[in-house]
């Protein structure tokens, strides 16, 4: 176990120091953001019947997604990637840690440290000048660090599998190339999930995609509270384990049929 | 010498051609996945329109002109110059040496870097769209507004493509790429999906003035929207577009300056 916690540490160590990257994120993200509330702020003055989110709310909602905008942006670690194709994946499996773990604790620092560094400024940047409300309540607050902890296992999950894909595709096309667009709309980012239709919801709800950021965005807004919140993390864990053992059986099966070219 | 360099830049872009070729199945992939990811956008654009019914007056087709139009434009753009996209690299690496002391224009030999194939899936989405729209709309489509599109469209090419030339140019000074240009790019195409008059009035200026968006979008398609409209209306839709091309020539003269400035990084 302290082996992974000390790749992770370190890993996440490596990845603060990006700062410049950091910042460029975080400007590009606040001018979408700024683009994106512009189009809601006018959708929402078009129409004067209730809808399932209040224009407060969406454009919170909106913000939130631009923070935490990477939960949704699941690509696999370059290096790992490299590593499969040009086979030194092999080293890899020789050392004395569970291939899985060690991918997951990389694919989780991987998102950890440049989420942190974009978010929390921009946290405050729209907090300040754009209208992100505060968390409905404390308890909103709380189960939303909670649920936001999951949403980044979560990632770190998909990421894994996108990894674990890698070793049937090898050139790294396919399955990483096209879940995307799935994630996209699933999660919320592109259009907040209750204003989808709801034959959509319905799909969505069932997907783990929402649990990247919808379940805690809603928790954040009041949207969801009480029990349905708690059942909204249940299912959030239920995900998130389902897609390790997933995760895991795959690699096994993957590990089984890997022919690493010599030479 | 201009068919010389047509020529020149027409083989380039073959070879590169061919090279994509090779991985075909890669290819075909890729362009799935940027017409997925760029499709699942506009349904997203969709769901918010039967939700809210129209966006400031305008209804889904409407919108689906501008988007069409900036789509397309971007697509080209993003193919046919990406040799300026990837350029930090050149610099970086230092291979930009070897191409200043080729005989020919350096913007030429960057230009002809790559021809991105993977672009048709956007391309194809956007043109759908447009096509879609264009038939939604209920308006006259006379040889003229399809003229006034095709303008449009080409003069959102060279807006764009100025933009990447800028991008790139920077990199003289700055060495390592600069990614806030992509809030001109990307952020301009997502921008300008939808009418500028939706947006604030100092958003609206910058988008007008500064990147002149407005021009190669928003004025053409409210002249072909509103036939009836003051003629003065039509005139400016009917010479903005050339405003791309000045903004392309611009960036061009900005991109010579930082060549005679570039010192090379030596690795």
């Amino acid at each position: 176990m302290n082996a992974y916690l000390s790749i992770l540490v370190s890993r996440f160590q490596i990845l603060l120091q990006y700062r410049a990257a950091a910042a460029a994120g975080v400007v590009t993200q606040v001018f979408w953001g700024v683009v994106r509330a512009m189009i809601f702020d006018a959708f929402y003055r078009s129409s004067a019947g209730p809808q399932p989110l209040t224009h407060d709310q969406a454009i919170a909602y909106i913000w939130l997604g631009q923070a935490m905008l990477l939960l949704t942006l699941l690509s696999v670690d370059a290096d790992v990637a490299a590593m499969i194709r040009n086979g030194s994946v092999a080293y890899e499996m020789t050392r004395p840690l569970d291939l899985y773990s060690l991918w997951f604790v990389r694919a989780l620092s991987g998102r950890a440290a440049p989420l942190l560094m974009r978010s929390i400024p921009i946290f405050g940047i729209a907090g300040i000048f754009f209208g992100l409300t505060a968390p409905a309540s404390l308890n909103a607050g709380g189960l939303f660090l909670l649920s936001a902890l999951i949403g980044l296992l979560t990632a770190a999950a998909l990421i894994a599998l996108l990894t674990i894909s890698l070793l049937w595709t090898v050139s790294g096309e396919g399955v990483s190339r096209l879940a995307p667009g799935a994630i996209f709309v699933f999660s919320g980012i592109i259009v907040p999930l209750p204003l989808l239709p709801g034959w959509v919801q319905r799909i969505a709800e069932v997907l783990p995609f929402r649990g990247l950021i919808d379940t805690p965005f809603r928790i954040y807004l009041g949207d969801l509270h009480g029990a349905k919140a708690v059942t909204a993390i249940l299912l959030q864990l239920a995900w998130l384990g389902a897609l390790i053992v997933w995760g895991k059986v795959a690699l096994a099966r993957g590990v089984r049929r890997l022919v690493v070219q010599g030479g | 010498m201009i068919w010389n360099s047509l020529r020149l830049y027409f083989r380039y872009a073959g070879i590169s051609f061919r090279s994509q070729m090779e991985y075909r199945a890669s290819f075909l992939i890729r362009s799935l996945a940027q017409f997925t990811v760029t499709g699942v956008e506009f349904l997203g654009l969709v769901a918010l329109f039967q939700r809210f019914g129209h966006i400031d007056g305008w209804t889904l087709p409407q919108v689906g002109l501008f988007y069409g139009m900036v789509s397309v434009a971007f697509a080209t753009a993003e193919a046919i110059p990406r040799g300026f996209d990837v350029f930090p690299n050149l610099i970086k690496s230092g291979d930009f040496d070897r191409i200043l002391i080729r005989p020919r224009s350096p913007a030429l030999q960057i230009l002809g870097q790559e021809f991105q194939l993977m672009r048709v899936g956007r391309f194809v989405q956007g043109m759908l769209i447009l096509l879609w729209s264009a038939s939604r709309l209920g308006i006259d489509w006379t040889l003229s507004s399809i003229t006034l599109v095709v303008l449009a469209i080409l003069g959102g090419v060279c807006l764009f493509s100025g933009l990447f030339v800028f991008g790139a140019a920077l990199c003289f000074w700055t060495i390592e790429s600069i990614e806030i240009v992509n809030c001109l790019t990307y952020g301009g195409v997502e921008t300008a999906q939808f009418p500028l008059s939706i947006y604030r009035p100092w958003f609206r200026s910058f988008f007008t003035f500064v990147v002149p968006l407005a021009t190669i979008n928003y004025f053409p398609a409210q002249a072909i929207l509103n036939p009836d409209g003051a003629s003065s209306g039509y005139l400016i839709a009917w010479l903005s577009p050339l405003a791309g091309l000045a903004f392309l020539l611009v960036c061009l003269q900005f991109w010579r300056i930082g060549v005679r400035h570039y010192t090379s990084t030596g690795s």
